[in-house]
């Protein structure tokens, strides 16, 4: 059957009751289910069916630390505007887990759309809202569908149901189905009888009564999607990356696995050996160990974890600066202190990593916002990393590594390779030596050699205890101060090595928005109903990366108010802002700030400007 | 008056044309008579008598007096003195990047048996290719003495303390994970040490040497199982360590009876003439049973305990390509924009 016999077959039984005004690309689904269910397949055929109508989408899982049985939910978002961050007000239901069922229906908004099974006997928890009850068991018996798999096949018949009710185009739904079992015809075609099941019962059963339709558009031609952990995995492959090491942790095991299925793929030569190395370390300690002795025998190493996992690594990640040896390492941020909530996101590292490690440490970070920067800021970490010979830092979080996220197609990286410097036999002939820790050119970046170069000048002694120019053992006062003095030039340069902030408007209202990483959705969101609620134009900011530029004073010092918005309970941006602002700035800085695990909403940030600011009233 | 003209006395090289002076280190600032400078000394002459670039060796280390030995010993080789009891790793990914390079890790049975345990433990199980040696002395010499977990039960301290937990044996442990050479001696026995660290230097895969190193300030002592005094009286050699490296004629005969030949790696032999009677460096239990027995009898048996030479070392596992991964250029590491291209489209 082709896409539009599909179409043609079966068209909504009916439109909305008379009456009720459409909302149309405007609202967001809630589907609730049992983790393990393996609903994950039919949600995102819900996504994509969308996204291929033209319409702007993102899909947020939020989900147990459990591997089964415990609640598990998955918003979409559909927006005209192209909001994409969580949207608090919930539309639409489709309620699977009887566990959670009652509490999940009292928490919608007021007129939204129960899809239910009709043995939960929902109906009568609310009188506001309007009620679809399937027979989700009949149906996926009807599909022929042995016992086995009905669990599974249970949840395409929603996507049937949803497709009718919120007119989703079924010759996408059918497209896409077919391109998620591309390699498997047979589960394709039972997946497609589950859904026309679905389709099918509520165009004969089901009379639609509430507002929320999906017309096409046509906003996301050309676009993709995808979570930001492939993206980070992607930009280290495309970075060159050889060397790397993890040990597996929420939310960023993905990263590393959506690696190794890229690297098998894309990386492997004629002759079927690897140019790389995938190693799975007996934890963190081990994963950065092998990282810095990569990097400073040469590779380009990495590796990916989470908050636990950074704690352990903090004295390698002294040694690595002290030592001045590169390496990348990602962090997908999650709820801490401690295990907290692993699967909920955060952006509670800022300040650990920071100065992660004893003694005067300091770090880079880069903190990309986007799925496309997890790429670009992927490639670039790598590139950074060897020109300043340092640990570098890539702070993603659980919503950005984890969700789907739409975006404009990556793009292939011009910038060659950078090696930074590196001096090779026939250069050490030519100098007739060097000094592994001299500043020779005044960016405090000094000059290394990878073991093996054949030179009999070419070794030097690495070591984490004080050490000259020469990298010998010293204990002198004037020796460790000029190296620390070094360290710390060699951080100003970092200022030119890395993403510039961003300035999304014209940076001529009094009141400002810092913010940075995944609450960038939320702060363009929150701008626009600023201005359109309370008639508050704001300029904004966006943060890249750690050390700060010129810009980020530039834009304090041009604002009465600056709000800086982060996803964490300490105020952890305002305070290493304030670390590098003059005393008279440090006063117009205000925290706005969200940390329930939850990724943070435009609504929150709004509700909290616009109180402080007395705007509205 | 004399008739002979004097002739400069020629300068011994090795088979690449090196002087010993070319694997000399800086001057040793360890205590005088410490065991650990004896291993030095030794090491030095292992790599110059076996003719090794020293550009091409690693030398790594974790932190205690013994790590810090690698400063004393090859120069010219590049060296990275780690973090506590971490040093498996960065010698693992050194030669993850690099695995055509040598590498040689020195650490102390502080750095090894406590703090160093878990990734001393998944280096044997990985079999990485690199020399791996325990200078071990039943104390922490640098933070002044306390115990170590090779020490002895019943073992004293200077203080009078004594000891009364099992000790960890380093070389049955690495029997049961995996290493490929394992072996025990003792830094004053000169000539079996040269023997065993030139096998060792011929082998790929992880060679775990437990070398006896007794530190003169704090542990060398009446009392202390791990002086010079107590070796000389204890020391039980299993084997008789012979090594013919592969450059030199292999012709000597030996008598099968009593010997077993092992070939090495790059072609040398070890010749091991047996000293215990069912002694078979081959058979992983009897290792086993040998270590423990010679425990039971209060014996520091050394030896080469343990060889396979058929075991792939971990880089081979990993199917890499034959160069060194640091180096590769950007055509071979970075993909095609027909392969972003194909992605895009995947997730479109
Ligand atoms: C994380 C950490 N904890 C403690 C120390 C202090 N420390 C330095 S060396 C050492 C023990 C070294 O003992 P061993 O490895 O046996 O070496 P030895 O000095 O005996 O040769 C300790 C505990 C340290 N450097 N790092
Ligand atoms: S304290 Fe002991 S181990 Fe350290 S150098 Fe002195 S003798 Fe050697
Ligand atoms: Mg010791």
């Amino acid at each position: 059957m082709t896409p539009s016999e599909l179409v043609a077959q079966a068209q909504p039984a009916s439109g909305p009751a008379s009456g009720v005004k459409q909302i149309v690309n405007d609202f967001s689904i809630q589907i609730a289910t049992v983790n393990g269910s393996g609903s994950q397949s039919a949600n995102n055929v819900l996504l994509r069916s969308i996204f291929r109508m033209g319409v702007p989408v993102s899909g947020k899982n939020l989900f147990p630390s459990n591997i089964a049985g415990l609640p598990t939910w998955y918003t979409i978002r559909v927006s005209k505007h192209g909001w994409v961050a969580r949207k608090t007000d919930l539309d639409v239901l489709i309620a699977m887990n009887a566990e959670t069922a009652q509490q999940d229906v009292l928490s919608l908004a007021e007129g939204a759309a129960v899809i239910y099974d009709e043995s939960l006997k929902l109906n009568d928890l609310r009188p506001d809202l309007i009620y679809y009850p399937v027979p989700f068991d009949k149906l996926a018996a009807s599909t022929g569908a042995d016992a086995k798999i009905r669990k599974l096949v249970k949840n395409m018949v929603y996507v049937g149901v949803a497709a009718n009710l919120l007119s989703i185009d079924m010759g996408w739904v059918e497209k896409t189905v077919r391109k998620q079992f591309a390699k498997k015809v047979k589960a394709a075609e039972l997946n497609l009888n589950a859904v026309r099941a679905g389709f099918d019962y509520a165009a004969s059963s089901l009379t639609k009564q509430d507002p929320y339709v999906v017309e096409p558009m046509n906003a996301t031609q050309g676009k993709i999607i995808i979570d930001g952990n492939a993206a980070a995995a992607m930009g280290a492959m495309f970075a060159g990356v050889t060397v790397v090491t993890w040990y597996p942790i929420t939310p960023s095991s993905s990263v590393v696995e959506q690696l190794i299925d890229y690297m098998k793929k894309y990386r492997i030569e004629q002759d079927g050996k690897a140019n790389f190395a995938i190693v799975q370390a007996e934890d963190e300690l081990a994963a950065i160990g092998m990282v810095l002795g990569a990097g400073w025998a040469g590779a380009r190493s990495m590796t990916a974890t989470s908050g636990p996992g950074i704690s352990l690594m903090a004295e390698f990640a002294g040694l690595g600066y002290y030592a001045e040896i590169p390496g990348v390492i990602f962090d997908i941020q999650r709820t801490g202190p401690s295990t907290g909530l692993p699967t909920r996101t955060s952006q509670g590292d800022l300040t650990f990593i920071a100065g992660l490690s004893h003694g005067d440490t300091k770090h880079v970070m880069l903190i990309p916002a986007t799925v496309k920067e997890c790429f670009e800021f992927g490639i670039e970490a790598f590139n950074i990393a060897e020109q300043l010979q340092t640990p570098i830092f890539v702070l993603s979080d659980l919503d950005l590594g984890m969700n789907n996220w739409m975006s404009e197609p990556f793009e292939y990286p011009e910038k060659p390779i950078t090696r930074g410097k590196v001096l090779d036999a026939r250069q050490l002939e030519e100098l007739g030596g060097f000094g592994r820790y001299k500043d020779v050119d005044g960016d405090g970046v000094p000059y290394r050699t990878l073991p093996g170069t054949d030179h009999s000048a070419a070794a030097y002694f690495t070591r984490g205890s004080g050490h000259n120019e020469k990298a010998q053992y010293t204990e002198r006062p004037d020796d460790y101060e000029n190296n620390m003095l070094r360290l710390a030039r060699k951080f100003e340069t970092a200022k030119t090595l890395v993403p510039k902030p961003v300035l999304e408007s014209k940076g001529q209202q009094k009141v400002g928005i810092i913010a940075f990483g995944t609450s960038h959705f939320a702060v363009i969101e929150s701008r626009d109903q600023l201005q359109r609620e309370s008639q508050l134009a704001t300029d904004y900011l966006r943060i890249r990366a750690y050390p700060f530029t010129q810009e980020m004073q530039d834009f304090v010092s041009r604002h009465e108010r600056i709000y800086v918005v982060e996803q964490n309970r300490d105020s952890q941006m305002l305070n290493l802002l304030k670390i590098e602002l003059d005393p008279t700035q440090t006063v117009k800085l205000h925290s706005v700030r969200h940390f329930n695990g939850l990724p943070i909403d435009a609504r929150s940030i709004t509700t909290a400007i616009a109180a402080q600011e007395g705007a509205g009233k | 008056m004399s008739t002979t003209p004097v002739t400069p006395k020629a300068v011994k090289t090795n088979r690449i044309g090196l002087q010993i002076l070319d694997y000399r280190g800086g001057k040793t600032t360890l205590c005088a008579g410490c065991g650990h400078n004896a291993i030095s000394e030794r090491i030095t002459e292992a790599f110059f008598e076996m003719g090794i670039q020293p550009e091409r060796v690693m030398k790594m280390s974790g932190i205690g007096c013994s790590s810090k030995s690698p400063a004393y010993f090859m120069s010219r080789s590049f060296s990275f003195n780690s973090v506590h009891g971490r040093m498996p790793s960065v010698a693992t990914g050194a030669l993850l990047a690099n695995k055509t390079m040598r590498s040689i890790g020195i650490s102390g049975d502080g750095d090894t048996a406590s703090i160093g345990m878990g990734q001393f433990i998944h280096l044997l199980r990985r079999n990485v290719p690199m020399i791996y040696i325990i200078e071990d002395n039943g104390v922490y010499g640098l933070t002044k003495g306390q115990f170590s977990a090779t020490a002895d039960i019943g073992s004293k301290l200077k203080t009078g303390v004594v000891n009364d937990l099992p000790a960890i044996d380093t070389c049955a442990l690495a029997i049961q994970m995996g290493a490929t050479f394992i072996g025990r001696s003792f830094s004053g026995d000169k000539k079996q040490l040269s023997a065993m660290l030139k096998a060792a230097i011929s082998h790929r895969g992880t060679v775990m040497l437990d070398i006896i190193s007794p530190c003169v300030t704090f542990n060398d002592h009446e009392g202390s199982t791990k002086s010079y005094k107590y070796m000389q009286e204890h020391e039980e050699a299993v084997s008789e360590l012979g090594f013919v490296p592969h450059f030199e004629d292999i012709a000597v005969e030996y008598d099968h009876n009593t010997t077993v030949d092992v070939r090495l790696h790059d072609g040398s032999h070890l010749r091991l003439r047996k000293l215990h009677e069912d002694y078979d460096p081959t058979d992983k239990v009897h290792a086993m049973k040998m270590l423990m027995e010679a425990h039971d009898k209060g014996e520091v048996l050394t030896g080469v305990f343990y060889v396979d030479t058929q075991k792939p070392d971990f880089t081979s596992l990993l199917n890499m390509v034959d160069e060194p991964l640091a180096t590769l250029p950007q055509e071979r590491v970075r993909p095609s924009r027909e392969v972003l291209t194909e992605i895009m489209e995947a997730h479109s």
